[in-house]
């Protein structure tokens, strides 16, 4: 037997499917700008290919990350995934060797059983009828997972799932419908013959025991058949068009290409990479706290595809960072949210044409860049020369601790040293980027690097995490920008300041912007360890919390950021600490009014261990001292 | 003629029919902690650009509720959104969203702030 004319649906789907992944890719190429075209050509022929071929078996067909964090999901998607792969590639393999003739077409080895009923009898070929019934049987326990989770999460470790689209719950369908109509077919197939193994060979034989299996193998060959060619059709349209996807976004990261700033092919190819598992939803505090579904990482993944309106989504979010870190598919989300944000509410920049299965970029005119200035009112400025500059931020001036704090602290190190905004200065510009308003954000920007720059200083100590990132990576400028904790750290280890040790019990609130936004993960807990006792709370480094009074999020509710500080407050002070730290102004505004702990910053801390040395009396530094104890600045 | 420093004032009432308070039912639709806002003026006092400019979240937040939108269309792009007054706020209105819907307003009804 050659053909039949049950394998043209599969024959169709798949083939339709080739030629889509070609054009697909040959259209993304194309949009590609000219330096990333060049690093994708250098990683093709350089060591990033090898790299890229070890991260597709580890994380696409192993899902290495996803077993870490959640050992039953992670089981379940290997098992569809790498499960998949082997019945494709042992199944090749077995229709090359015991088939009539080699390099058989791709339906000769997917209904290899059909073809060859015989097969099976002797005992090398049972041996081989073991291993794919082994894989059979291996893909089918994780269907059984995977279809238990959409009914019950908890089964599998989530707390909550996707809600899926009525073409993504058709896909579902057909995809959950391949494997066990394979299995249906080739027991009766070989209780029909007498052959197969421990799976298909005793379900065959039981069936056939009062069916006639011969006859009723026919129309399961059909079905799945049938559900392979509809699930290849549908893939361009849904969230499995991840499977191809990913392992070009594994190949161009390796490559060295990045989101950046603007829309472009690498953020489409991130787009349709999320395979929507819902990792980011569970670790999502608006979620878990605040009791919003609808805004996660994997949701407007979902809405840039659909290109449905997603102004809100983009914006209900307090860009903490946390889904970035669980993404088992490594998805820059966080930049892909604010290049959302900066394109506005208006437009949509895509259009979908021929019934979606191509997106294109649509030409939507620039809107004219505004030449009036928002700012014009802000005054020249002259300041001092300094070596150190101190720059408070907004959010500090609501903490006068923390700036008396840093006041002290900059004092008792001796070095030339001035206060910029004092008098309270201009915002360093990083809310409005939050906002998507780079525009605005520049000039502020602009402004406040004239006044650095004037000074002359070699150093920039800021307060506030928010401050210290836009500082750190939008400021064009010559200084070193440094966080007050690492400019604390830096005191203790030259010893410019002697602290003594206060015998008091410590948990650490790692700020988001400071720690998983810029890395600096270490310096504050230095610092604390160098004071006090630092405890640990379950909740540390990459996988802290988010305070809830993100600038990043312009519309959550005062209710609901209260609802949120609250349940973090309540897992950091659980152990009862005598101080909960943090290194934030903002951070501690938010923290302080839900907990009876005291909340301090580092500063204060730091502040209030400072041992002063012996010092001469009438010498400068003593009149300085005298001065600043009787509160005479 | 002789100027003796009189003169009569303009008409101070405040023409419900006549004014356009499109843009503060567009902020309190979507905002409705807006409403619940007593000008108190703690948001002014703590504003970053109201220590240079006479710029006042109060001040707009009365002059939008009665449709005078020509002063707020011009001051609004002032805002540095930096959000000092939201944390002052002792009613909880959001005001940093106040701003970011008021700055849209203007755009989609009559384009005075850019």
């Amino acid at each position: 037997m050659q053909t039949n004319p049950f394998v043209i649906p599969f024959n169709l789907g798949l083939y339709f499917i080739l030629i889509y992944a070609v054009a697909r890719s040959v259209i993304w190429f194309r949009e590609l700008s000219r330096p990333d075209k060049l690093r994708l050509q250098r990683g093709f022929f350089g060591k990033a290919f090898g790299q890229s071929l070890k991260e597709i078996f580890l994380e696409s067909l192993i899902h290495r990350k996803i077993l870490k964090t959640n050992p039953r999901l992670g089981y379940m998607h290997m098992s569809l995934a790498f499960g998949w792969f082997l019945l494709i590639l042992f199944g090749t393999i077995e229709a090359d060797v015991f088939g009539q003739n080699h390099l058989n077409p791709p339906y000769k080895a997917i209904f290899f059983k059909f073809f060859n009923p015989d097969h099976g009898k002797t005992f090398f070929e049972q041996g081989y009828s073991f291993l794919m019934d082994l894989i059979l049987a291996f893909i089918l326990s994780g269907l059984l997972l995977a279809v238990i989770k959409r009914f019950s999460s908890k089964a599998v470790g989530m707390k909550k799932t996707m809600r899926l689209k009525t073409l993504d719950k058709v896909a579902l369908t057909s995809l959950w419908l391949i494997f066990p109509s394979r299995l249906i077919a080739e027991s009766l197939t070989s209780g029909a013959y007498g052959t197969g193994s421990f799976l298909t060979g005793s379900l065959g034989s039981l069936l056939a025991s009062f069916l006639p299996a011969r006859e009723a193998a026919y129309p399961f060959w059909w079905l799945y058949s049938l559900s392979l060619g509809t699930f290849f059709v549908l893939l361009p349209l849904t969230r499995y068009l991840h499977i191809p996807t990913e392992l070009f976004l594994i190949f161009m990261r390796n490559s060295g290409i990045r989101t950046g700033d603007k829309a472009g092919t690498f953020s489409e190819v991130e787009v349709h990479s999320c395979s929507s598992c819902g990792m980011c939803i569970d670790r999502c505090q608006l979620s878990s706290s605040a009791g919003i579904n609808t805004i996660q990482s994997a949701y407007l993944m979902k809405a840039i595809r659909n290109s449905d309106e997603i102004s809100e989504i983009a914006h209900n979010c307090l860009l903490c960072g946390r889904c970035d870190q669980i993404c088992p598919v490594g998805i820059e989300l966080s930049p892909i949210r604010m290049i959302a944000r900066r394109a506005g509410n208006s437009e949509n920049n895509y259009v979908n044409s021929w019934k979606g299965y191509f997106r294109s970029k649509q030409n939507v005119p620039v809107p004219k860049p505004d030449s009036k200035s928002s700012y014009d009112f802000l005054p020249g400025s002259n300041p001092g020369k300094a070596d150190v500059l101190y720059f408070a931020g907004c959010m500090t001036h609501l903490t006068p601790s923390i700036k008396n704090a840093m006041t002290r602290i900059l004092n008792a190190s001796g070095l030339k040293w001035s206060f910029i905004d004092e008098n309270g200065g201009v915002c360093c510009g990083r809310p409005l980027m939050l906002a998507g308003q780079d525009k605005e954000a520049r000039e502020l920007i602009n402004y406040n690097s004239q006044i650095i720059w004037k000074t002359g200083a070699h150093t920039l100590v800021t307060s506030c995490p928010i401050c210290y990132k836009v500082f750190k990576e939008s400021y064009y400028l010559d200084v070193e920008v440094l966080h007050h904790s690492q400019f604390i750290k830096n005191c203790i280890d030259e010893d410019l300041v002697k602290m003594k040790f206060l015998h008091k019990r410590v948990t650490y609130h790692t700020p988001c912007e400071l720690g998983r936004s810029s890395g600096v993960y270490n310096e504050p807990k230095d610092v604390l360890r160098h004071v006090t006792n630092l405890e640990t709370t379950g909740f540390e480094d990459e996988n802290s919390l988010c305070c809830g009074g993100s600038l990043g999020n312009i519309m959550l509710s005062q209710a609901k950021k209260r609802r949120i500080a609250a349940d973090v407050t309540a897992e950091l002070t659980r152990n009862n600490p005598d101080y909960l730290a943090t290194a934030c102004p903002l951070c501690k505004k938010t923290l302080a009014p839900l907990t009876k702990t005291i909340v301090a910053d580092i500063s204060e801390i730091a502040a209030e261990a400072i041992v002063l040395p012996e010092i001469k009396k009438n010498s400068e530094r003593h009149k300085r001292h005298v001065r600043e104890s009787a509160g005479i600045a | 003629m002789e100027k003796f420093g009189f003169s009569i004032s303009k008409g101070r009432q405040i023409d419900w029919d006549s004014n356009d308070r499109r843009i503060a039912d567009y902020i309190r639709e979507r905002e409705p902690s807006f409403k619940s806002c007593i000008a108190c003026g703690g948001c002014s006092a703590t504003c970053t650009t109201g220590n240079f400019t006479h710029f006042s979240l109060r001040e707009l937040n009365i002059l939008l509720h009665r449709g005078e939108n020509t002063k707020p269309g011009n001051d609004i792009r002032k805002c540095m959104l930096c959000g000092k007054c939201s944390l002052v706020c002792p009613r909880g209105v959001n005001t940093r969203n106040v701003v970011f819907l008021a700055k849209q307003a203007f755009k989609k009804f009559d384009g005075h702030a850019d």
